[in-house]
């Protein structure tokens, strides 16, 4: 910048600082709370000496909360959800930009449309629609007179019935259903040189053949990019793994941490609802610091 | 090795006509260059070869055979792009082998195909890179080898020079032209650039506004130009262009204030003609030479070798090229000649070529 | 913006389209669908199908004070949160815009918070707000009974607000940052050799150019707040007391899966789809004046 008087340093210096503290300090609180002792927690003021019990409350926290399998549904749940959306999104994306059809500025605005209205707001039908994933085609068939047809001809009742509550399909399909990486994509193939899509196919390489031989490898950038931000999205989810997992083996970390709320009249366990918080804040903060570069351009990326 | 030929082919998009029904035939082994100015429809032209654009019309055939509806790799042509397009992420080996490795070839005989190329286009050593470590004459060349590896019938080339600059352009010019020696495949070669054509042609096909204008060797196209616009195109600087007015016993230039004893030749009393001379084929005289023209300078372009003088004759802006270390003052008054069998004659309205002034006066044309 | 070259086959590019078709078809419109069909039929105990009620369930949801007073939560929390949220991450990033030594260390920690799950976030800031044991604690013990969210609406609200704003104040961040450093310097410099000092130059020429990204966060910190806020609230308040942080999601939420309302919730969900939709059409008008901006 053009100026460099002291004055106007210190304080740039000063808020930028209150403004590291404002971030950084639950985190530490948090840290530090996971290490007292029943006692010392509750105590009024809180010491900032961290304690000694860390170990033995992450523990506790990790068994109370059966932390084990949650992380590992989590995982699992997150990382489908992150290779969903960056497979999926890459071929509609490959469809909608480098092939002319009828009905294609049609698909185009479908896809576009659910950028608009995410999971929460369209929560109880969505859920209805898990129960039983084939109802929609069910009732189809049901109102075009199909499955009269299909009974008259080959006697067979047409029931089609597939729950996917308390399955990872059921938790992850739904969250792939939105626009999201799709238009990242699209930005991103737009701006590839028309150039080499005709070396290409001067080289003789058909649409697959681009596609896997030179699109998805000049893509590498966008697909870390929206594979953290998706990563950390399904990560983070909360209402719909709620909802979708009534069965305690299925639950995710996240949803987990009710459990750690000290309960009214019980005894204020703080440290440990601390310790649990640490343990599922732990994976995307590690992933936000460690893909950083792409967390941040994926942000950018996504929303424009 | 192949023949192209091209007949009443014409391209439109949406509305709009850029190729207006082309008829050309490039015989085997042939260096053709088509040359025009930007949005001509030389491109489109060259990619309707190479199958990359769709054939409104008309038929282009290879050796004979008709492959409006074959893929661009079914017709055996190889391309040389503008920006190279090499593949980002590829070496350069890959990018080389890409075509081999979609056509199923074993990895043995393509690693040896691509030595082969490589040690041709002497890249051996930059086998490994990738084109973002390379100079744009690297690149160049392994955009050359993508085309080599394949020993296609045809090579196309599309303005695939015009990203480097001027030394290496030349040089790559000549790369070129040896290659061709060497290869002895049709090649085809779309280019703006008016020195480019005439270094590189076996053949020039010159087109403008989607046709074309003339077809013919570079000596050709530069001493018999078939219409106005080719003799304003081909050549630097320009063709000098004055109009003139047809009359009853010659042509009337610069306003009456000169006169053309030619024979009109069946042309009407009172018609358009342009009247063309190549600033090299004017002489600088002193001014006061009888029968010479006189001009006013405007301004000088040293070229080294010789300059340019930029005049203005009676209101109309000339050019003459000269090697002599001549140096008039800007302001100052020279006197022009030229010979008579130096003139170019054209039809104002369409710009054609007009032969029938030539034979029949003698020199001097002008008269002061 | 189209590509000049394509790939002929169609039939084969369809196909590319098709999974995804099929997962929003089932996920995302008939659901949507559903969602209408649901808000103008009301369902018969005992499983005897819906009836038509037309806009009866619109009527009702309308005249009940619970969703009104849903409504007036849910804008409290979306203005505060989003003025408080972009304020603070606005001066953050005009600041760290400054390139100072260190600055570096800001942008890579501003955003952290913006990783965690809003239901994480909430229990953290449950306990550091809470009225007997966290930092409130011993504001409460100078001034006792000041701070009880568990009790006093207000307070509650405050608290779903604080750690609403701490996780967006990163998000911003980023957005702001990436749009001030898309500002060419020669702008900046050029305004300094006019003479215009550091708070001025902000205000005519930093902040006006900007704008769009401004516009842009606004919105989009709004949605976010109907629709993040369901973590927060379920884990620090649960809607209470006395419905004083009982968000339009959260109601939808407790309306169709706790009380079985699917027609209500139904109702409530189309309501703030319409919301939604709203903002969104606002943006896009904006970002078409944007196009003329540049």
């Amino acid at each position: 910048m053009v100026e460099r008087t002291p004055i106007l340093n210190f304080f740039t210096h000063l808020i930028l600082f209150a403004g590291f503290v404002f971030c950084v300090a639950p985190f530490v609180i948090v840290a530090i709370a996971a290490s007292h002792n029943l006692k010392d927690v509750n105590d009024v003021p809180m010491s900032l000496l961290p304690g000694s019990d860390f170990w033995v409350n992450i523990k506790t926290a990790w068994t109370t909360a059966d932390l084990g399998p949650k992380l590992l549904n989590s995982f699992i749940m997150a990382f489908g959800v992150a290779a969903g959306k960056v497979i999926i999104s890459a071929l509609t994306a490959f469809s909608i930009v480098y092939f002319r059809y009828p009905g294609r500025m049609l698909i185009f605005w479908l896809i576009f449309i659910t950028l608009m209205l995410p999971l929460e707001v369209r929560i109880v039908p969505t859920y209805a629609v898990v129960t039983n994933v084939l109802e929609p085609y069910q009732t189809i068939m049901d109102l075009t007179g199909l499955s009269w047809l299909i009974e008259k001809i080959s006697g067979v009742q047409v029931q089609l019935s597939l729950g996917l509550l308390n399955s990872y399909s059921g938790l992850i399909l739904p969250l792939i259903a939105t626009a999201t990486g799709t238009f990242l994509y699209r930005q991103f193939f737009l701006t590839v040189p028309d150039e080499l899509t005709e070396a290409a196919r001067m080289d003789g390489a058909g649409a697959l053949r681009f596609f896997v031989d030179i699109l998805l490898p000049l893509s590498r950038n966008n697909m870390a990019a929206l594979g953290t931000i998706m990563f950390l999205w399904a990560w983070n989810q909360y209402l719909w793994p709620l909802l979708i997992t009534t069965d305690q083996s299925h639950a995710m970390a996240v949803t987990e941490l009710k459990q750690l709320i000290p309960n009214v009249g019980g005894a204020p366990e703080w440290h440990i609802a601390m310790a649990g918080t640490l343990i599922v804040m732990l994976p995307p903060m590690i992933v936000v610091v460690l893909m950083q570069r792409w967390f941040v351009r994926g942000l950018i990326a996504t929303e424009k | 090795m192949a023949s192209i030929t091209i007949r009443s082919v014409k391209k439109n998009y949406a509305k709009t006509q850029v190729v207006h029904g082309v008829d050309l035939d490039f015989a085997s082994g042939e260096f053709v260059v088509i040359l025009g100015p930007s949005g001509c429809g030389k491109s489109t032209l060259l990619r309707m070869i190479a199958g990359l654009e769709e054939i409104s019309d008309g038929t282009i055939a290879i050796d004979g055979k008709v492959v409006n509806k074959l893929e661009p790799r079914e017709r055996g042509c190889a391309m040389v792009f503008q920006n190279y397009a090499l593949y980002p992420h590829m070496s350069v080996a890959q990018n080389i082998g890409y075509s081999l490795k979609v056509a199923g070839v074993p990895a043995a005989e393509r690693t040896q195909r691509i030595q082969a190329v490589a040690r041709v286009l002497e890249l051996e050593h930059l086998l490994d890179r990738k084109p973002m470590a390379l100079s744009g004459g690297q690149r160049q060349r392994v955009a050359m080898g993508r085309a080599m590896i394949r020993e296609p019938k045809v090579f196309l080339f599309d303005e695939p020079l015009s990203n480097l600059d001027a030394k290496l352009r030349v040089q790559m010019r000549s790369e070129i032209r040896k290659l061709h020696r060497r290869l002895n495949a049709t090649s085809v070669f779309v280019t703006h650039d008016q020195v480019e054509a005439m270094t590189l042609a076996d053949r020039l096909v010159v087109i403008n506004g989607g046709r074309v204008e003339q077809v013919g060797t570079p000596a050709e196209v530069y001493g018999r130009p078939a219409s106005r616009f080719v003799a304003t195109f081909v050549g630097a600087p320009a063709m000098n262009m004055l109009e003139g007015t047809v009359t009853l016993d010659g042509i009337s230039l610069l306003g009456g204030s000169r006169k053309l004893n030619v024979s009109r030749a069946g042309l009407a009393v009172s018609s358009k003609v342009a009247v063309g001379v190549r600033p090299e084929a004017v002489r600088m005289v002193a001014p006061g030479t009888p029968g010479a023209l006189a001009a006013t300078v405007d301004l000088i372009e040293e070229l080294g070798a010789g300059r340019v003088i930029y005049v203005d004759l009676d209101g109309a802006p000339f050019s003459v090229v000269t090697s002599e270390a001549v140096h008039p003052e800007p302001g100052s008054t020279i006197g022009l000649q030229f010979a008579e069998s130096d003139l170019h004659f054209f039809s104002s309205e369409a710009g054609g070529r007009l032969e029938v002034f030539k034979a029949s006066v003698p020199e001097p044309a002008l008269q002061g | 913006m189209e590509k000049r070259v394509t790939f002929g086959r169609w039939t084969i590019g369809i196909l590319f389209a098709v999974p995804q078709l099929i997962l929003i078809f089932t996920f995302f419109y008939w659901p949507a669908g559903q969602a209408v069909y649901w808000s103008l039929t009301l369902q018969q105990p005992w499983g005897g199908g819906n009836i038509w009620v037309g806009l009866d369930n619109f009527r009702s949801i309308l005249a009940n004070a619970d969703y009104w007073n849903s409504i007036t939560a849910s804008m409290i929390f979306a203005g505060i949160s989003t003025g408080l949220a972009m304020i603070i991450a606005l001066v953050l990033a005009a600041l760290t815009d400054r390139q100072l030594a260190g600055s570096w260390l800001y942008r890579v920690v501003l955003i952290w918070p913006y990783g965690i799950a809003a239901p994480a976030l909430a229990l953290a800031f449950r306990f550091i707000l809470a009225p007997e044991a966290g930092f409130m604690a011993v504001v409460n013990k100078v001034w006792p009974g000041f701070w009880d969210p568990g009790l006093d609406g207000t307070d509650a609200m405050a608290s779903v607000i604080i750690a609403f704003s701490w996780k967006y104040v990163g998000y911003n961040f980023i957005f702001f940052l990436a749009a001030l450093q898309a500002i060419p310097r020669s702008l900046i410099e050029a305004a300094a050799m006019d003479g215009s000092g550091v708070i001025r130059r902000f205000w005519d020429i930093q902040f006006p150019l900007i704008t769009p990204t401004i516009f842009f966060l606004l919105v989009i910190n709004i949605t976010e707040s109907f629709q993040d806020s369901f973590g927060i609230v379920d884990i620090m308040t649960a809607g209470g007391p006395a419905n004083a942080t009982n968000l339009m999601v959260y109601k939808i939420y407790s309306d169709g899966f706790k009380g079985l309302d699917y027609s209500g919730a139904a109702a409530q969900s189309i309501i703030l789809m319409l919301l939604i939709i709203a903002l969104t059409i606002v943006q896009f008008r904006f970002i078409e004046r944007r196009v003329h901006y540049r």
